[in-house]
């Protein structure tokens, strides 16, 4: 995948990126479907459920089904809406949360994209999400709606800066703002090289953040729906609604792999004997783990309150993601130079 | 300068959140609520008139519809006032079954409620680890009457069955369970600071307003009162009994969220008791006349719930039929607080101080 994207674009080049763009567009969707099954399981096992097991072998289908009953659903926009808005709010919501994916490195040999700029795209390109967000509970005309739109834009003002401050600390350990380089500078054979050991602090707060960031519990104030009944999305049906559910699993996607990228050392193996798994193998084992702990918290906190999460936000996490990066920096300054 | 205005939410009747069928209209400004008007009456089924037309005997499955997640305390009040009035003797055997099935009954809605209550604050496992439990009590139910909500259980003079063989074993068994299980919920949720963080001060008012209002049960209690019918007017078999009523300080949310826990140790105890008491044999019926004829007059009798005070009000004019029926609800006189509660607080805090007042919007309506 490398070899082509630095040559030099001819058609038949562009054809096959075209292609593979395609596949893994089929891979990101396999993943969605498969990622909501296991939640499911996974939940159910935890609150002593089953969980799906009436579609297919073992309840295999089941989020197959689902898709194809939200898609031949009604399609119903309210008469009060505004409707392009309310049309363009799902598109606007998910085409980032795929585009970010882009500069995911799997391998050294697989990635989609190699920009120097990585981690600076995904985070830039991960806040229009929230201004899709805002703008379906606004184009709903819905009060509930509305409220959830507007929790989720005080949610991600409060939880952007931290994130993005929280993996300074990694860019300064690595120098470099490409993926694939942050990984390769985790190289050393052992998994104490990685990076949520020396930036234990980073490492924590980037994975609140990021919870945060995926508007997943305790951090689903937009869409509490013990509160809001089911917030942003409270008029949305049919295949719009599977849209803005589908980019929430696909930024399930994108956090479990960029965890893996910053922090677990992406494809390397946490010991050299370990060194003839395939990479790509350590890859998925890391960024399964991360989703599987990102369904386990689901199943054991509850939710916080939406001032209580701004005060987390911008009194503990800020903070204590800056005082990170000084660590980080004055560590380097003092024994590293 | 922006023009700003107030926002009219109405919340309910279909939310997730107001169990039921409750409605509550509240003016929002940005997300703290200005103004909130409760809606009832949408499950209003006029049992109190109803039971103009009925005798005693068949009011007692209205009273089940009423409390359905206490159905058994319901049927007490009723019979219990019905006997008050005809000065009825109670064979022992029936008052002890009367009393387990009571007590059990108050650790499954307390349970219920525990379990929706964490549902309402976003955390999803304890609500099923809580029905989890309560189905062990409901199936005992189901053994000892034949139903798992509606029991229709008691008689006027008595209860309907003995217990079946090896059915007080069963629940004897049960209370180390449950005393276990309680020790996981602990462990679970009791500690966790997101939880602390919600309900800690929320919803908090004095023992002078909680005494204006008329609260009673858990809402009451949280602010330091000490009354528990069960200790201040002792009815059935509870002065033979050792148990302690949990008492709260600050009157907020945790302090009923406690309450309602340690409530359930003490109904453990109490079983344990009345297990060991029990006399092993005996009838479960009174001698009852027939056809049930209280003599003219008037009763109340009022007893404590799972969720309160719950009085029941007969005038008889010595026909089969009460001449008027009336029902102290505490879900009902407990509502009335919310509207002064909820001024200042946001949306969120809305759910946990509903949800802390713990009611049923069958009984709410009656």
């Amino acid at each position: 995948m490398g070899a082509w994207l630095h040559d030099s674009l001819t058609w038949s080049d562009a054809v096959i990126i075209f292609l593979w763009g395609a596949v893994f567009l089929f891979v990101v969707l396999g993943f969605v479907t498969y990622a909501i099954y296991f939640e499911r399981k996974v939940i159910g096992w935890m609150q002593l459920r089953i969980g799906p097991n009436r579609v297919g072998p073992l309840g295999l289908l089941q989020t197959v089904a689902d898709i194809f009953k939200l898609l031949i659903k009604e399609d119903t926009i309210p008469r009060k809406a505004d409707r392009l808005l309310f049309v363009l709010a799902p598109i606007l919501c998910y085409v980032p949360a795929f585009t970010v994916l882009a500069v995911i490195p799997y391998t050294e040999k697989l990635y989609f994209a190699d920009l120097n700029v990585g981690l600076l795209y995904y985070a830039a390109l991960s806040g229009i999400s929230t201004l899709a967000i805002v703008l379906g509970g606004w184009a709903s005309n819905n009060k509930y709606a509305l409220l959830g739109g507007m929790r989720s834009a005080a949610q991600m003002i409060s939880y952007e800066v931290p994130l993005v401050i929280s993996v300074v600390g990694v860019i300064l350990l690595s120098g470099s703002l490409n993926l694939g380089d942050i990984v390769d500078a985790q190289a050393g054979g052992w998994f104490w090289d990685w990076n949520f050991l020396p930036q234990i602090i980073g490492f924590v707060v980037f994975i609140i953040a990021a919870v945060s960031e995926l508007n997943r519990t305790p951090f689903d104030l937009p869409e509490a729906e013990s509160e809001l009944v089911a917030g942003y999305h409270v008029e949305y049906s049919g295949f719009r609604f599977a849209f803005f559910m589908l980019s929430e699993y696909v930024y399930v996607y994108a956090i479990a792999a960029l965890t893996t990228v910053l922090f677990l050392g992406g494809w390397h193996a946490p010991a050299p004997f370990l060194d003839f798994v395939p990479g790509l193998i350590w890859f998925l084992l890391k960024f399964a783990f991360i989703v599987f702990f990102l369904f386990w918290i689901r199943a054991t906190f509850p939710r916080i309150r939406v001032d209580q999460l701004m005060g987390l936000g911008w009194k503990v996490l800020l903070p204590v993601s800056l005082l990170n990066v000084f660590l980080t920096a004055g560590y380097l300054e003092l024994f590293v130079k | 300068m922006i023009r700003t205005e107030e926002l009219l939410l109405n919340v309910g009747p279909q939310h997730p959140s107001t169990h039921g069928v409750f409605r509550i209209v509240v003016k929002l400004d940005g997300e703290v609520i200005t103004e909130a008007t409760p809606v009832m009456g949408y499950l209003h089924r006029g049992t109190e008139k109803l039971a103009e037309q009925l005798n005693y005997t068949q009011i007692i499955p209205y009273t089940d519809r009423m409390d359905y997640v206490s159905a058994m305390t319901n049927n007490y009040v009723l019979v219990h006032a019905v006997e008050t009035m005809m000065d009825l003797e109670i064979p022992e055997r029936a008052e002890f079954m009367r009393l387990i099935v009571m007590e059990l009954q108050r650790i499954a809605s307390h349970l219920v409620w525990w379990g929706t209550y964490l549902l309402d604050i976003g955390a999803m496992s304890p609500f099923l680890y809580a029905f989890r439990d309560r189905e062990i009590i409901i199936n005992l139910f189901n053994e000892l009457c034949g139903a798992r909500l509606t029991y229709n259980y008691m008689r006027v003079g008595g209860v309907k069955w003995d217990a079946p063989p090896g059915w007080l074993d069963k629940v004897r068994d049960f209370i180390p369970y449950m005393e276990g299980k309680l020790r996981e919920y602990d462990k679970l949720v009791s500690g966790n600071e997101i939880f602390l963080a919600r309900i800690k001060g929320i919803g908090r008012y004095d023992a002078a307003t909680a005494i204006d209002y008329g609260l009673s049960g858990a809402n009451l209690r949280c602010t330091g009162v000490d009354w528990d019918l069960r200790k201040a007017e002792p009815y059935s078999l509870y002065s033979r009994f050792e148990f302690d009523v949990p008492l709260g300080q600050n009157g907020d949310c945790y302090d009923r969220y406690v309450i309602r826990l340690e409530e359930i140790k003490q109904s453990l105890r109490i079983l344990k008791q009345a297990l060991e008491q029990m006399p092993s044999g005996g009838e479960t019926m009174g001698k009852v006349p027939r056809v049930i004829r209280p003599p003219a007059g008037e009763v109340y009798v009022r007893i404590e719930s799972p969720r309160g005070e719950i009085g029941c009000h007969i005038v008889s004019k010595g026909k089969a039929e009460p001449y008027r029926l009336k029902f102290r609800r505490p879900s009902f006189v407990n509502l009335q607080i919310l509207p002064k509660l909820l001024v200042g607080e946001t949306m969120t805090n809305l759910i946990t101080i509903l949800g802390g007042v713990d009611i049923v919007v069958g009984e709410v309506d009656c």
